[in-house]
């Protein structure tokens, strides 16, 4: 049970069952699908850049608890960060949610620690980055912020 | 017998005469905890444990016996054909068909079913014909009659559910048409556990001279099956899911159909004579068994009916009735939690919906637990789409679950809900 309360905390579960920015975006200039086939997660990322700066973000879709959790701290989290830090927040959030990196927890990350609990469930990391692949999908060739993995 | 199965040709079909421990005791795997709990495993629609004696089995063919079929003329390979066609009869008598070559052995249901849709509906369906299906398929008694109707101009028909999860049986009939070719339908859903009424609907069907496959991937290991009073024409199951290995299955057609039909697979065993000129193909059933078959698959298959029929069909079927009515009590006390599928005819199958919760959430929990329950679409997204939610969970019965079990899962599924704070 405590193993279980350390996947869903407080924060995801709040998060999955009321997501934050989950609306389409009318006047998006970047958007994306994602799709986990495993277990039928969908997910649509919205994005209005100014100039590099994210301006506005959203999503909508139907998922798991983490993935939609996962989806709507992103969108929180990105809102006013410049594709370079969103582009290094990604990179440190898979570190934190395969447990790459024991110390992973870095400030920066902010309440997405609150999916730390994933590393101890290496089935659902494709839950909990599906909505960050899927952001990165709809950058796709947009001034080479995005790499692959 | 190895299984230390008590036979009694006596004992009445009843769920008290039935020793569930003792059955527990021949299955090696249920006796391994998953993170600190003992394994609680309800995931048989999928695919089953194995028991002792099938693994012996297996292990006594290439322990023992290791060697090609067919056309051998040492000894090993005398003692490995006897004991393939062995199986063959076993499989004969498991499903009450008339003679030995009606049985072929494939690799599942979805090859049995590919094998239907190529080799015998494919030469019949002209452009504006019908198949006929349902709405509650497998992926597998959909996707092959998909390709086939794209590649002849045939239609696909499909007939509708109820809320229920049952084949809305007038309109099955309605849908029956002077084009339809061929029907296929599952005898039991392995999305919602609804046993289909399947000798009124080959009687319909026959009725206007529509032969009937029959997909009995999840009926096999639960019913009694009579191919000969269901009068189906074609009937498929896999090893897999009644006990036996991954990679074999059985597919049984009426002699008479299968005879005017042409190969699947062209190869070694399946050809009487070649030259660059002519092939002469070989009587049933080699002439759809080409190349080395599953040899031990077909053996512990062999193995797995044998133990099945030592169990008794009938207790099983009483067992696991009296189960799944006991599960479906212990499911419904649970807070907010919706069936998906409630016919009144079911087989060993639990799905359901917890609303606000997403399966994939509620499988992790449960898996904490040690319990394995499968949460997806089950291969069949119509049925999702029917009821209306992406994914359920499902638990699924075996021979060797019982009430305890079904009581965890209860409990369980409430920590779901403590979690997500409902
Ligand atoms: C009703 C039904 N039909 C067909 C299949 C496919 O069987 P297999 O994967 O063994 O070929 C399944 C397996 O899930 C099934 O449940």
């Amino acid at each position: 049970m405590n193993d279980l309360r350390e996947l869903y905390q407080e924060m995801i579960i709040d998060h999955g069952r009321r997501p934050r920015n989950f609306r389409a975006l009318a006047d998006a200039d970047h958007d994306a699908q994602g799709f986990n086939p495993l277990c039928g997660d969908k997910v649509t990322v919205y994005l209005k850049l100014d100039d590099d700066t994210v301006r506005d973000i959203s999503f909508q879709g139907s998922g798991c608890a983490i993935s939609t959790a996962s989806a709507s701290l992103m969108t929180e989290t990105l809102k006013g960060k410049t594709l370079a830090q969103a582009q290094a927040l990604f990179e440190k959030f898979h570190r934190l949610v395969t447990g790459e990196n024991e110390d992973a927890a870095a400030p920066e990350l902010g309440k997405l620690t609150a999916l730390g609990g994933v590393r101890d469930y290496p089935i659902r990391v494709k839950c909990a980055t599906l909505a960050w692949h899927t952001l990165k999908a709809a950058l796709k060739g947009y001034r080479e912020v995005v790499s692959t993995e | 017998m190895s299984t230390g199965i008590a036979r009694n040709a006596t004992t009445p079909a009843t769920a008290a005469a039935y020793d569930v421990e003792r059955v527990r005791r021949d299955f090696p795997a249920l006796r391994q905890q998953v993170h600190g709990h003992p394994l609680i495993y309800l995931d048989n629609a999928a695919t089953t444990q194995k028991p002792q004696a099938v693994m012996d089995a297996l292990q006594r063919f290439y322990l023992e016996e290791c060697s090609n079929i067919h056309r051998g003329v040492h000894y090993l390979s005398q003692q490995a054909t006897e004991d393939y066609e062995a199986t063959r009869s076993k499989a004969r008598r498991f499903l009450n068909a008339r003679q030995n070559r009606e049985i072929l052995f494939v690799r599942g249901t979805t090859e049995a079913l590919n094998l239907v849709a190529h080799s015998f509906a494919r030469p019949r369906l002209r452009s504006g014909d019908e198949v006929l299906i349902t709405h509650m398929e497998h992926h597998s008694n959909i996707v092959p009659w998909q390709i086939l109707c794209q590649e002849t101009g045939a239609r696909l028909r499909v007939a509708p559910i109820n809320d229920a999860g049952e084949l809305i049986v007038e309109e099955f009939e309605k849908l029956l048409g002077p084009r339809t070719r061929v029907v296929s339908l599952a005898y039991v859903s392995n999305a919602l556990g609804t046993i289909n009424p399947v000798r009124e609907l080959v009687r319909m069907a026959h009725a206007r001279n529509v032969p009937v496959v029959l997909d009995g991937a999840q009926a096999a290991p639960h019913l009694k099956v009579d191919v000969q009073e269901l009068d189906c024409d074609f009937f498929t199951l896999s090893g897999h899911k009644m006990y036996a290995p991954t990679g074999i299955g059985v597919l049984y057609g009426k002699a008479e159909l299968l005879e005017e039909m042409p190969p699947y697979q062209g190869g070694g065993d399946m050809i009487r004579s070649v030259t660059f000129e002519k092939t002469l193909y070989n009587e049933l059933p080699f002439k759809f068994e080409a190349g080395t078959p599953n040899i031990a698959g077909t053996i512990g298959l062999g193995a797995a009916m044998d133990y099945l029929e030592e169990l008794g069909r009938e207790n099983i079927a009483a067992y696991e009735q009296e189960l799944l009515d006991y599960g479906t009590r212990a499911l419904s006390r649970v807070p907010g939690l919706r069936m998906i599928g409630t016919a009144r005819e079911k087989a060993a199958v639990l799905s359901f919906d917890l609303p606000g919760v997403h399966p994939h959430d509620v499988g992790t929990i449960l898996d904490r637990e040690g319990i394995a329950v499968r949460t997806g679409h089950h291969c069949a997204q119509p049925v999702m789409d029917r009821f209306g939610v992406p994914a359920t969970s499902r638990a699924s019965l075996g021979v060797y679950n019982t009430r305890e079990e079904l009581d965890a899962l209860a409990a369980g599924l409430r920590k779901v809900t403590e979690i997500f704070g409902r």
